[in-house]
């Protein structure tokens, strides 16, 4: 009996394993090998950390990252005061039917590609595009105007595309606040402002905290969105990691990037739950 | 002097239903006052409109004299104790009690002050740094209690905090809730379904049903003199017979049921006529069981018959007992002295009554 009880565990736990170990484990270490690889000659590598000081030493890199990250965040904090009113709506304001089809309104963009998604952007924003059209139609513009490959398009399409990965989580947060709860913040003399604060805030963080670190992450690990609605100017982290492995087949300093990203998005979601007085456990639990 | 709370032709209409029709009352300061009805009679809604959470489609709402209608939820000076109490979790309870003193502005010295006193108050002094999930039900319901008392409102609104404790803690809660309202010195609405709640804490109870007031008044006068059917129903148990009047002898009537049974009532002032069909309400207790037919000479209703199922529950254990011709089933309670100890189904027994025990209502008036 304790014999089949140990296989029957063990069965359960190969799958979960094996796809730990061998997709994130192995090729992860395998990513920090070659990073630490230095090609000294045709063929011939040294270990060494070059390709980290070579990150460190040229600014475009550093710049690149950091605008990313800065960009990720801002993202994330648009993302949020969206998703925010948006999500108190669904869960708190509309019950039954309209609920539901709200909520399903939500989930209704993500049927098709992201790449679809995006070219749809596209259509709308560009030079010929229908904004453009519009605004010459209506004559508030002479000419046609170019609202693609800005910093301001990346936003949108960042925004856009991680919308529904705050909505899922704060309308389920949102939904277990009864509403008792809501109007005896209003009885004991509560303002809609302080009731937010100290009461449907604090409730939602769990919510908030696991949102904003999926959409922070979407962000950081985009490559489609920045590609596409801000050109090939755009500097995105992830198009250099791209252009290394593919166009300049440095593939030690790819994988250099690659291992400096996880670091450093691990680092500021850290400094996050940090600053914020959230931890991980408590947020997922 | 100006009652603390003060209804007067209060009307909830939500599209075609009316939730809450024509209500008026007047809760006198320091009083203890109680909405009785059966679920989804509207005493909920009145709640929620005394609050501010709703407005009434017609009639006032004056708390000491001063009508507020116009003030928002959070500027009325009455405070509610919700039903599933409505703590919040995020804080401990310490900040709790000090939601609403903080929400007023008050320095943080004074908060602390107030908070540890109202603590003091509900014999929980030490434990404002605990979460609100380590707290027993009825420690909750004691701090759900005093985070609205800090506050010093004119009236407390209670939404059946009970429901959720368990029955043995449940029965000290009232009595527990009856020493805080004298402690506090404020006036108290609370609304419930359990009729013995409403009786044993309140000074003034309202029976509602289907958003009327069907009777107003001390839990001894809806007890013993119920204005309406449907109140000598619901409060208290009761046996219950439908039948014609055959005969009026001044106060009291003689009816016969539909099973045949001749039983004698009283009006209590109502107009029944001979001929007219008619409620008769025997309560449980004013029935006298003997083993001897002489025992019982006095009462002017008298059946012999047998026992047809033993009831026990402890102190109020009843007999269900069968009239020796007729089919109806009468509930009695067996007296705990001892002497019907050996009773068993099917035993002879004879019962009786005082015809003015039995309330006599015109039938339909449910």
């Amino acid at each position: 009996m304790r014999n089949e009880a140990k296989l029957g565990l063990a069965l359960l736990l190969t799958p979960l394993l094996l796809w730990l170990s061998l997709l994130i484990f192995i090729p992860h270490v395998d990513v920090f090998l070659v990073s630490l690889r230095e090609r000294v000659g045709v063929g011939t590598y040294e270990t060494s950390l070059a390709n980290y000081l070579t990150f460190f030493n040229e600014p475009l890199y550093l710049w690149t990252f950091l605008r990313t990250a800065v960009m990720s965040v801002l993202a994330t904090v648009i993302t949020l005061l969206i998703a925010f009113p948006v999500s108190y709506y669904i869960a708190k304001m509309v019950k039954g039917r309209v609920q539901s089809a709200l909520f399903l309104l939500c989930l209704v963009p993500f049927w098709v590609s992201e790449l679809v998604r995006t070219f749809g952007w596209m259509i709308l924003l560009r030079e010929t595009g229908v904004f453009s059209s519009l605004l010459q139609f209506t004559g508030l513009s002479s000419g046609p105007v170019e609202m693609l490959y800005n910093d301001g398009a990346i936003m949108l399409g960042l925004v856009y595309t991680s919308m529904l990965f705050m909505v899922v989580p704060l309308v389920t947060t949102l939904e277990s606040l009864p509403d008792e709860v809501v109007e005896a913040g209003y009885d004991l003399g509560g303002n809609g402002l302080s009731v937010l604060r100290e009461i449907i805030v604090p409730h939602a963080m769990p919510g908030i905290v696991s949102g904003c670190i999926v959409v922070f992450m979407l962000s950081l690990g985009n490559y489609l969105t920045p590609t596409m609605l801000g050109g090939k100017e755009s500097l995105w982290f992830t198009e250099l990691i791209y252009s290394q492995f593919i166009v300049r087949f440095n593939w030690e300093l790819g994988a250099a990037f690659g291992f400096m990203l996880l670091i450093l998005s691990s680092a500021i979601v850290w400094g996050m739950l940090k600053l914020t007085g959230q931890s991980l456990e408590k947020t997922m639990g | 002097m100006t009652p603390d709370l003060e209804c007067t032709g209060l009307t909830k209409r939500f599209g075609q239903t009316t939730a809450v029709e024509n209500v008026s009352f007047a809760v006198p300061p320091g009083s203890f006052f109680s909405i009785l009805g059966p679920s989804g009679c509207g005493k909920t809604t009145i709640m929620r409109m005394i609050a501010g959470f709703l407005d009434p489609s017609e009639g006032d709402i004056r708390i000491k004299g001063r009508s507020v209608l116009d003030v928002p939820p959070n500027k009325r000076p009455v405070n509610m104790v919700f039903q599933h109490l409505a703590l919040f979790p995020m804080m401990n309870i310490a900040d709790n009690i000090g939601y609403g003193l903080r929400r007023a502005g008050l320095a943080k010295s004074e908060i602390d002050r107030k908070t540890g006193e109202a603590l003091e108050r509900i014999g929980l002094p030490g434990i404002g740094s605990r979460k609100v999930d380590e707290l027993s039900g009825g420690q909750k319901q004691r701090v759900a209690i005093a985070r609205c008392m800090v506050l010093e409102p004119d009236v407390l609104l209670l939404d059946e905090p009970l429901g959720a404790l368990d029955l043995k803690l449940r029965e000290r809660m009232k009595v527990e809730l009856k020493a805080l309202q004298a402690a506090f010195d404020t006036t108290f609405v609370y609304i419930t379904h359990d009729q013995s709640e409403a009786l044993v804490m309140s000074d003034n109870i309202a029976v509602m049903n289907q958003g009327r007031f069907e009777q107003m008044g001390t839990g001894r006068d809806l007890y013993y003199r119920p204005d309406t059917a449907f109140v000598a129903g619901f409060v208290g148990d009761t046996n219950r017979w439908r039948g014609r009047v055959e005969k009026e002898q001044g106060k009291s009537i003689q009816l016969r049921t539909e099973s045949g049974m001749i039983l004698r009532g009283a009006t209590h002032g109502r107009a029944l006529h001979a001929g007219d069909h008619a409620d008769i309400f025997v309560r449980p207790e004013a029935i006298r069981i003997a083993h001897s037919k002489d025992e019982l000479a006095h009462f002017d209703n008298l059946i012999s018959g047998h026992v047809t199922s033993m009831l026990f529950n402890g102190a109020a254990s009843r007999v269900l007992v069968c009239g020796a011709e007729e089919g109806d089933e009468i509930e009695v309670n067996l007296p705990q002295s001892g002497e019907f100890a050996a009773l068993k189904k099917g035993a002879a027994v004879h019962i009786g009554w005082a015809g003015d025990q039995g309330n006599c209502f015109a039938a339909g008036a449910t």
